[in-house]
């Protein structure tokens, strides 16, 4: 609704606080997800993002959600589904081109931008849409890429243990491998 | 027709030259904004033809000012000549030409192949639009495409020139050698935060900046103060945009059904009050590009004069902009 929509705009910066918790929280659960398999819960997941998105921001379900570039302005709205705008038509008092009566989503964008803590990711330049992610999930896209990213960077700090120290097992443990205590020298510590 | 003569034809291609030293084109677009020249650009009236006649025609009036002819693409939504077919007819006659994409027809597939097209037939200067909606135009029911947007376009330019690679990764054997432009609105809304945009488009790979008509000088200096405090100007070439107005009832139009278009009251009423609108159209324009021409970091002019293109070369030899410089014609047909 476009009312809730001006609405989730004028409090970004709640929102973007309220999406950086859901975001942590897919996160954490990122291994009981890949236990029930992603393939899975996509279906009931994108459902229930496709109502609270759409309700809240007018979402379109691209699958490839900005809104935390965006102040929380879905840009999918603008007619010209612009990932980068706003255009050069926006028309006196900060309306569309295409739609006069509606609030350009571009100008209320960068005012929602400026209200937030990270609104300067705005200034990054937005990929075009990749449609072939329409209609997908993607608070599970984002969730599932970040864990990936995490357990990336856990490894490559083990690898770069494991190469510091060429006998060091490369999988386990996490911290720097030691060689395990002497059966007899924790034998003699338990006693004292 | 004998049979040899029919097999000795054999097309006489022009070279594709690496460009000069600390030029990604070649262009002389390129090469006079390089140089430090103020560099003026304009806007050709796109035929309802497939007579390349008529594209001859329309060019000449611009000609002999211009250092790049702009082919508009479906400008407003409607429908001409294509750019592309445009531009590769002006390169045969020597003549600089700013090929213009706008994202509203095209998706990635058509605009990339288009873009090697092009620089195949000797465009070396690209404008990425994102364009007018298509509910202005003369086809209000077409499906408006709008797959990329300026800043995707420009990008995905840059990449395929630097990287020598389309977006998806394949390779490009020979890159298409375009100079980058992009268009900015200095005088509409959000005032604030376009010089915020210009950055981006910079940031995507914009070189140069042809912007929407200026008719509000005020507006234009506090933008490009904010840009100078920013050191765009360092960064980018900015062409500033006008145009005559033939009258009163000309430019409300305008303003009021051409998107992007803002035209303060006074200017409106200078023109109604004048015996002669369209020599005060004129005076007006050439006094703007006089204006313009002093503020710190334009590079230059875009001309846009739609149906008055007749008028062109006589305001710019009145506006004194090219200070007796006269831009040159290429001598190799099918080049920049």
């Amino acid at each position: 609704m476009y009312r809730i929509r001006l609405f989730a705009v004028r409090h970004s910066r709640a929102f973007e606080w309220l999406y950086a918790r859901l975001e942590t929280t897919m996160v954490a659960l990122d291994p009981l997800f890949a236990r029930v398999g992603y393939g899975r819960i996509e279906r009931p997941i994108a459902a229930v993002e496709r109502v609270t998105k759409g309700l809240l921001f007018d979402c379109k379900m691209c699958g490839q959600c900005v809104l935390s570039s965006t102040g929380m302005s879905c840009p999918m709205n603008c007619p010209k589904q612009l990932r980068n705008g706003p255009c050069g038509g926006v028309r006196p008092g900060g309306y569309c081109e295409v739609k006069p009566q509606m609030r350009c989503v571009w100008v209320l964008a960068w005012d929602g931008a400026a209200r937030m803590k990270e609104g300067s990711k705005i200034r990054d330049v937005q990929p075009p849409v990749d449609r072939s992610l329409e209609g997908s999930s993607s608070w599970l896209r984002v969730s599932r890429e970040k864990a990936a990213r995490l357990r990336e960077a856990r490894e490559a700090s083990r690898t770069t243990i494991a190469k510091a120290f060429p006998d060091a097992r490369a999988h386990e443990p996490a911290v720097a491998p030691l060689a395990p205590e002497p059966p007899a020298a924790n034998q003699a510590g338990s006693k004292r | 027709m004998s049979e040899d003569q029919q097999l000795e034809f054999e097309p006489r291609l022009p070279s594709y030259d690496e460009p000069p030293p600390g030029h990604v084109s070649g262009s002389r677009l390129e090469r006079v904004l390089r140089s430090g020249h103020f560099a003026v650009t304009a806007e050709l009236n796109p035929p309802d033809s497939a007579d390349p006649a008529d594209v001859f025609e329309a060019a000449r009036p611009l000609a002999e000012v211009a250092d790049a002819i702009n082919a508009t693409d479906a400008s407003g939504a409607n429908c001409h000549m294509s750019s592309i077919g445009i531009c590769a007819l002006l390169t045969r006659a020597g003549h600089g030409t700013i090929y213009q994409i706008s994202c509203r027809d095209r998706n990635r597939i058509a605009i990339q192949g288009d873009v090697l097209g092009a620089a195949a037939m000797g465009v070396r200067n690209v404008l990425c639009l994102t364009g007018d909606g298509v509910g202005v135009g003369d086809q209000p029911g077409a499906k408006p495409v709008f797959d990329f947007d300026s800043l995707s376009l420009l990008r995905t330019i840059r990449t395929m020139r630097d990287q020598g690679t389309f977006l998806s990764g394949r390779r490009i054997t020979s890159p298409p050698r375009m100079f980058l432009g992009a268009a900015e609105n200095p005088c509409v809304e959000p005032l604030d935060w376009r010089p915020e945009r210009l950055a981006k488009k910079v940031e995507a790979g914009a070189e140069f900046i042809q912007t929407n008509y200026i008719f509000d000088v005020p507006v234009f200096e506090r933008f490009m103060a904010r840009v100078r405090d920013m050191g765009l100007e360092r960064r980018v070439f900015i062409l500033a945009g006008v145009g005559p107005l033939a009258s009163a009832r000309a430019a409300r139009w305008m303003r009021s059904n051409v998107p992007g278009i803002h035209i303060p009251d006074a200017v409106i009423e200078r023109i109604e009050k004048s015996a002669k609108p369209a020599e005060e159209g004129k005076r007006l324009c050439v006094e703007l590009m006089q204006q313009i021409r002093e503020i710190p970091g334009v590079a230059g002019v875009h001309v846009m004069a739609y149906r008055r293109e007749h008028e062109v070369s006589e305001i710019v030899a009145e506006s004194g902009v090219l200070k007796g410089r006269v831009p040159e014609r290429s001598r190799t047909p099918g080049t920049d």
